[in-house]
């Protein structure tokens, strides 16, 4: 296989997903509608909770809502990269995944671009929810922007993984409720994106331990340090290999034929 | 190559000639019986000195080279020389002073005594007690105006502002404001004089030539409960544009348009934030955080806290030496 060919592939999907996203502007909306909700009201009633600690990487004391933010941006590509792949299972079924897969390049080639495709989406969603929390005073550095994209496409592709890994096990893929509670919501809570770690520690240690072992904790410190303009290598770490191993986990696990690993045996 | 040379020696000059050339903020901690010492450049506690027991109130002599303190508990007022960091004097202060004032003459140092009920006027080259005031009860705040025709002591208890002809040593007025005044700022010209009251949670804004109030102001911290409002320190910019309020328990710092008292924004700063001070050029403002046992830095062109830094226990007052 030629690079043009990969390169056309790589182009091919992402329009592919574009287009779709075009076709879905209302769930754009909606998605971000959950994160403000958040921002505007649930941290409003916080408001005076924090400020009575410094922790890195802010340099000073910070609303509720400037210590969140970057958690809810974690928390729109949870839910996309959820909802994303758990679409590529339905996809799977009704075909357009199979054109997709028929392709001659190699299969985890082909999935981890469709990932990347989701996660574009996805930072562009994040990059929304950030100027509209500019209205409420969350104002980071201005290249924090900038800096922070390695952070949020890395998240997306770890999250997207998970979500894969997670969709080759369900059986009905009207199962995403069944997925909100059992993995969207526990990683969200048991994470350090609504309150900081030290928090935790001082309520529950086993807490703290979870939340500690949670790929999302370290996802959402990796986005608020780079938006902060600060470089925090363990988050990037952990993030970087924890995305690593999902994505060949998800990409051996992968069949087109759902029935097929899930050694299902005929009623 | 020449040039180079002469700039690295000269620069290791500088290096060398220490404390005195960079900008520094002092910080008392009243818990700790220190001083802290903040580099203004790299904002970073670059000492840390013992003074007397519980030190509060802290000024500069005019010609930036003595920080006098009030050592509260030893009931004397300690005379620190900058360029050496030592303790060189004492000043007989009267009981338990708290906060100072010096009259633009660098003589005449007015300290309020809150057991006593009085204002105890001292000359400092002298060590003489030039006068001793009899004001309201629980002397606290105590100011000059820059043109030195005025003293102004605040007293907790009565709730009044006492002004004091300076040449007099006689109180010519007294007005009364709200709960615990706690302190008094000049403007620069002397034309007004802006008054906070702790538990009143007000701010009185005097017009000095006719001795009157012309203005309260009240705040409303969003999110916060308004017992927790309590305005103790002032900076005013000396373009007339700003005033600053430390709001105390409230932990923020209520930023004023000078000329029309419209409050423009509120800062999130430590906890229980109660004095401060503008740096050299009016960029900066620091407060002491005392619960929180730091000091948030303020950037008055951005309106926004940049930095807090980690000083003594309880930090109370802080003077930026303006020279560098």
């Amino acid at each position: 296989m030629k690079a043009s060919q990969y390169w056309h592939c790589f182009v091919g999907i992402q329009t592919r997903e574009w287009l779709r996203f075009w076709q879905q502007r209302t769930r754009f909306a909606s998605a971000l509608v959950r994160p403000l909700l958040w921002l505007v009201v649930f941290a409003a009633g916080f408001r005076a909770v924090l400020g009575i600690s410094i922790i890195p990487p802010y340099e000073t004391y910070i609303t509720y809502e400037t210590y969140i933010a970057p958690g809810l941006c974690g928390m729109i590509i949870l839910f996309n990269s959820m909802q994303g792949a758990l679409s590529m299972v339905y996809d799977r079924e009704l075909g357009s995944m199979r054109v997709l897969l028929m392709s001659p390049l190699p299969r985890p080639f082909l999935l981890v671009t469709k990932l990347l495709a989701m996660g574009v989406v996805s930072v562009g969603q994040v990059y929304v929810f950030l100027l509209l929390a500019l209205l409420v005073d969350v104002e980071p550095p201005a290249w924090g922007y900038l800096a922070v994209l390695p952070a949020l496409i890395l998240t997306s592709l770890m999250l997207g993984a998970l979500g894969l890994l997670i969709a080759t096990w369900i059986k009905q893929l009207e199962n995403f409720a069944g997925v909100m509670n059992f993995v969207i919501f526990p990683m969200f809570f048991m994470s350090s994106a609504l309150y900081p770690l030290w928090r935790m520690n001082e309520a529950s240690p086993w807490l703290y331990w979870i939340c500690q072992f949670n790929p999302f904790t370290h996802a959402v410190e990796a986005i608020r340090f780079s938006l902060y303009l600060e470089w925090n290598p363990m988050a990037y770490g952990i993030t970087a290999g924890v995305t690593v191993v999902l994505a060949l986990l998800a990409t051996a696990g992968f069949r087109p034929q759902r029935t097929k690993i899930l050694g299902s045996k005929p009623a | 190559m020449h040039t180079l040379l002469k700039h690295t020696v000269l620069a290791t000059m500088i290096g060398l000639s220490g404390p005195a050339m960079a900008s520094m903020a002092y910080v008392s901690n009243e818990k700790d019986n220190t001083l802290s010492i903040i580099d203004t450049n790299t904002r970073e506690v670059v000492d840390t000195i013992d003074v007397g027991q519980r030190p509060r109130g802290i000024l500069l002599s005019k010609d930036h080279t003595k920080l006098y303190i009030c050592a509260s508990d030893d009931d004397t007022v300690q005379i620190m020389d900058l360029a050496t960091r030592k303790i060189i004097d004492t000043l007989p202060s009267g009981e338990d002073p708290e906060q100072f004032a010096l009259h633009p003459n660098n003589k005449h140092l007015y300290i309020s005594n809150e057991d006593d009920a009085i204002v105890t006027v001292v000359d400092v080259s002298t060590k003489e007690v030039l006068a001793q005031i009899d004001v309201g009860v629980e002397p606290e705040g105590m100011a000059v105006s820059p043109d030195g025709k005025w003293a102004v002591n605040t007293s907790e208890t009565t709730s009044m502002l006492h002004w004091i002809n300076t040449e007099t040593f006689e109180i010519e007025k007294n007005i009364v404001v709200g709960q615990r005044p706690r302190h008094v700022e000049f403007s620069k010209d002397s034309k007004v004089a802006w008054a906070s009251a702790e538990i009143g949670g007000t701010v009185h804004i005097i017009d000095v030539d006719n001795l009157e109030q012309i203005h309260e102001m009240t705040f409303k911290v969003p999110g916060v409960n308004q017992d927790r409002v309590q305005p103790v320190g002032i900076e005013l910019t000396s373009d007339g544009k700003y005033a600053f309020v430390a709001l105390g328990p409230s932990n923020h710092v209520a930023v004023v348009d000078a000329k029309t008292y419209e409050v423009l924004d509120y800062l999130l700063v430590g906890a229980r934030v109660w004095q401060l001070d503008l740096d050299k050029d009016e960029k900066h403002l620091y407060t002491t955080n005392g619960v929180s046992g730091d000091v948030s830095i303020i950037d008055i062109e951005d309106m926004k806290v940049v930095k807090s830094i980690k000083v003594g226990r309880y930090p109370w007052g802080v003077v930026i030496d303006p020279t560098s």
